[in-house]
């Protein structure tokens, strides 16, 4: 186990990761009363991912996700009430009520998505890396992907191109074993997924994915070494959805004593033990950041019941660029 | 002052002057460096320019693209070869669900000013897997925009506006016009790309067409002249956003009008052009609507099968000749 930061550090973390937490399951019920339509793919059981990698990122940089991607947006400093506004759909949404929960984006933060076609982000990734390199030397592209990507020719395409053209990218690969019900050695013949990063001469390590402390410290030694010369690095980080894939899966592929043995390693219930053992984390600066994270929750709720639909009138809208200049 | 070029050479100089002009632009494909360019285009580019702005890739169309895409979003201005539209479809995740698509979903934020450039079309004898014409493909999809020079000066200047469009752009190039030449001005350089244009003026019938099968057009028109018909010749030059406007008045000043469109027919852009007359334009037409495409087969190597499968001048008269002396 790694060593712990100070106080302050130890909070801000948790506190992190118990808001993607609370969100989620707010937005969880909010799905159920159909306030939230389309598909809801929750990022719970992974939340220490997002917060250990983003923690680490300068504003010059760019992120670039799946369509499992609240948390990342959130962390990333996207408003929550832009957030939630866009799940319902309403024009004050990040991405104007146009995109949904698969894909968020807010330029302002540079969050480019919220992309949900499985492995079509890496290249995305690259070429924003590219233009990085080429007009903010020493800025880097972060690309969030699932396991199940690894099995699309896009992935290798991207990795390679990566490689071959020394863009700084970070790639990080959020395994949690499944993609929809099929379990990564139904899937891959080589289960190790860095082990194909190094194969195409990226530096490449395996993370414990429930531990946001070794997340933090992957990504920073990642994102300083890509710094440094440029060239892309390549995070495994092993994880487990405490959930199913999206709101319609009935789990048939999976036992539930599998999903509460994981359930021990809780990213949220490890640090928060860890923490409280070292003294830095009581139960009243837990309960302070629940009324928090319950106000702000509660407000982005309010915010987006009350928001405006988009008149039909602006159907045509952003299809085409108005013309002129970009 | 003028000179002659060719339609290769037009679309080299075009990139010369866009890789001169704005630092943003590189040029990245396959062969398009060491090699020249499949098609000869970028010969001599990357002497000039250095291979940070001409780009050799991989065999990997989805990824040279996607990657495009975000050097687009990212600020930069490129352009994307792909050797042949065949090779695009290895591409089309790419161009269809994200270049297409990320202005719109992400609420009109992202701009993806990128050109991607292929060749395509039919008459070299390269069989079934290098001859596709899929243009109408990607006509289909909002968020692009698809056009197709026919002329040297067209080749010369549509690149330069399309790199100045904050939106992707598809630029199809037929094989069967690079060795086309023509008289340029010296100042020649970037037109427009919202409007077709009439290539010849007529009366009695409209061919219509766009991209490689536009010199068949002005050659059938000059035929039917001997037999007394005059053909007027519209080239759309852009299939999205399609020129209606153009497409109607050419059909309300002839009354008739055959569609030229190397597509198979079921499915073709003619059927799109054919349409937009119907639903804008009936009450002009003294005629039905007739179409010259290619023959419902894969495209045959053999000289002579795969001239019998192509629009032709000779089936381009005899439409045209059918519905002029249809009364
Ligand atoms: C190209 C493509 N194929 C299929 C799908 C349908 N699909 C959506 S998510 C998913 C599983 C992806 O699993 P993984 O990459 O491991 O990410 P996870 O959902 O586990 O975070 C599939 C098959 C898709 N969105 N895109
Ligand atoms: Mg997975």
């Amino acid at each position: 186990m790694s060593k712990l930061p100070d106080k302050a550090r130890c909070h801000a973390l948790y506190r992190q990761m118990l808001r993607i937490r609370r969100f989620e399951e707010r937005c969880g019920e909010l799905y159920k009363q159909q306030k939230i339509r389309g598909f809801l793919h929750l990022y719970i059981g992974e939340e220490a991912i997002a917060t250990g990698v983003i923690g680490r990122l300068e504003a010059r940089d760019v992120i670039s996700a799946t369509y499992r991607e609240h948390g990342h947006a959130l962390v990333r400093g996207v408003s929550m009430r832009a957030i939630m506004a866009e799940m319902y759909g309403k024009v004050a949404g990040c991405s104007r009520g146009r995109g949904g929960s698969m894909h968020l984006f807010d330029v302002q933060h540079g969050f480019l998505g919220g992309h949900a076609i499985v492995g079509a982000g890496l290249p995305i990734a690259v070429g924003l890396a590219m233009a990085r390199k080429r007009l903010d030397q020493g800025a880097i592209s972060v690309c969030f992907f699932g396991e199940g990507a690894a099995a699309e020719g896009e992935f290798h395409e991207a990795l390679n191109l990566a490689a071959l053209w020394e863009l700084p990218v970070l790639f990080v690969c959020e395994n949690n074993g499944y993609a929809m019900g099929t379990a990564l050695a139904r899937s891959e013949s080589q289960t190790d997924i860095h082990l194909k990063a190094q194969a195409y001469r990226i530096r490449a390590e395996v993370v414990d994915g429930m531990d946001v402390l070794a997340v933090d410290e992957a990504a920073e030694r990642a994102i300083n070494a890509i710094r440094a010369d440029l060239k892309p690095y390549f995070l495994e980080c092993r994880t487990y959805r405490f959930r199913p894939h999206s709101m319609f899966d009935p789990e048939l592929y999976r036992e539930q004593a599998e999903v509460s043995e994981w359930k021990k390693k809780d990213p949220l219930l490890t640090f928060r033990t860890q923490c409280g053992k070292a003294g830095l984390l009581d139960e009243t600066a837990v309960q302070a950041m629940e009324q928090e994270i319950g106000t702000e929750i509660e407000d982005a709720v309010q915010f987006s019941e009350q928001a405006e639909w988009e008149a039909e009138s602006d159907l045509l809208k952003d299809v085409y660029s108005p013309r002129g200049a970009p | 002052m003028s000179r002659t070029i060719s339609y290769r050479e037009a679309l080299r100089d075009a990139h010369f002057q866009a890789l001169s002009e704005d630092p943003r632009v590189f040029l990245v494909g396959e062969d398009v460096n060491c090699y020249g360019g499949t098609y000869a285009v970028s010969k001599g580019l990357a002497d000039h320019f250095g291979a940070d702005r001409v780009i050799d890739a991989p065999l990997s169309e989805s990824g040279f693209v996607g990657a495009g895409i975000g050097a687009a979003m990212g600020g930069l201005r490129p352009i994307v070869e792909v050797m042949t539209v065949n090779f695009s479809l290895l591409a089309l995740d790419q161009i269809v669900n994200a270049a297409a698509t990320l202005r719109h979903m992400s609420g009109g934020q992202i701009s993806v000013p990128l050109v991607i450039r292929m060749a395509m079309g039919a008459g070299r004898q390269l069989a079934a897997q290098h001859s596709h014409s899929l243009e109408g493909w990607y006509a289909h999809v909002p968020g692009l925009r698809v056009i197709a020079p026919a002329t040297v000066a067209d080749a010369r200047g549509m690149l330069l506006t399309a790199l100045a469009d904050p939106d992707p752009v598809i630029i199809f190039e037929h094989v069967g016009l690079l060795a086309l030449t023509d008289e340029l001005p010296e100042n020649a350089g970037a037109v427009e790309i919202d409007k077709a244009a009439v290539r010849r003026e007529g009366s009695d019938v409209s061919l219509i067409t766009w991209g490689g099968n536009l010199p068949k057009a002005l050659e059938a028109a000059k035929q039917l002249e001997a037999a007394s018909i005059s053909a007027e010749v519209l080239d759309l030059r852009t299939l999205r956003p399609l020129d209606d406007a153009a497409i109607v008045a050419t059909v309300s000043k002839t009354h008739r009008a055959v569609v030229i469109d190397e597509m198979w027919k079921t499915g073709s852009f003619a059927a799109e052009v054919c349409t937009r007359i119907v639903e804008q334009a009936f009450f002009e037409l003294d005629a039905p609507l007739r179409r010259v495409c290619s023959a419902e087969v894969p495209i045959p190597y053999a000289r002579h099968m795969e001239l019998a499968a192509l629009p032709s001048v000779a089936r381009i008269v005899q439409a045209a000749t059918e519905i002029t002396r249809h009364e």
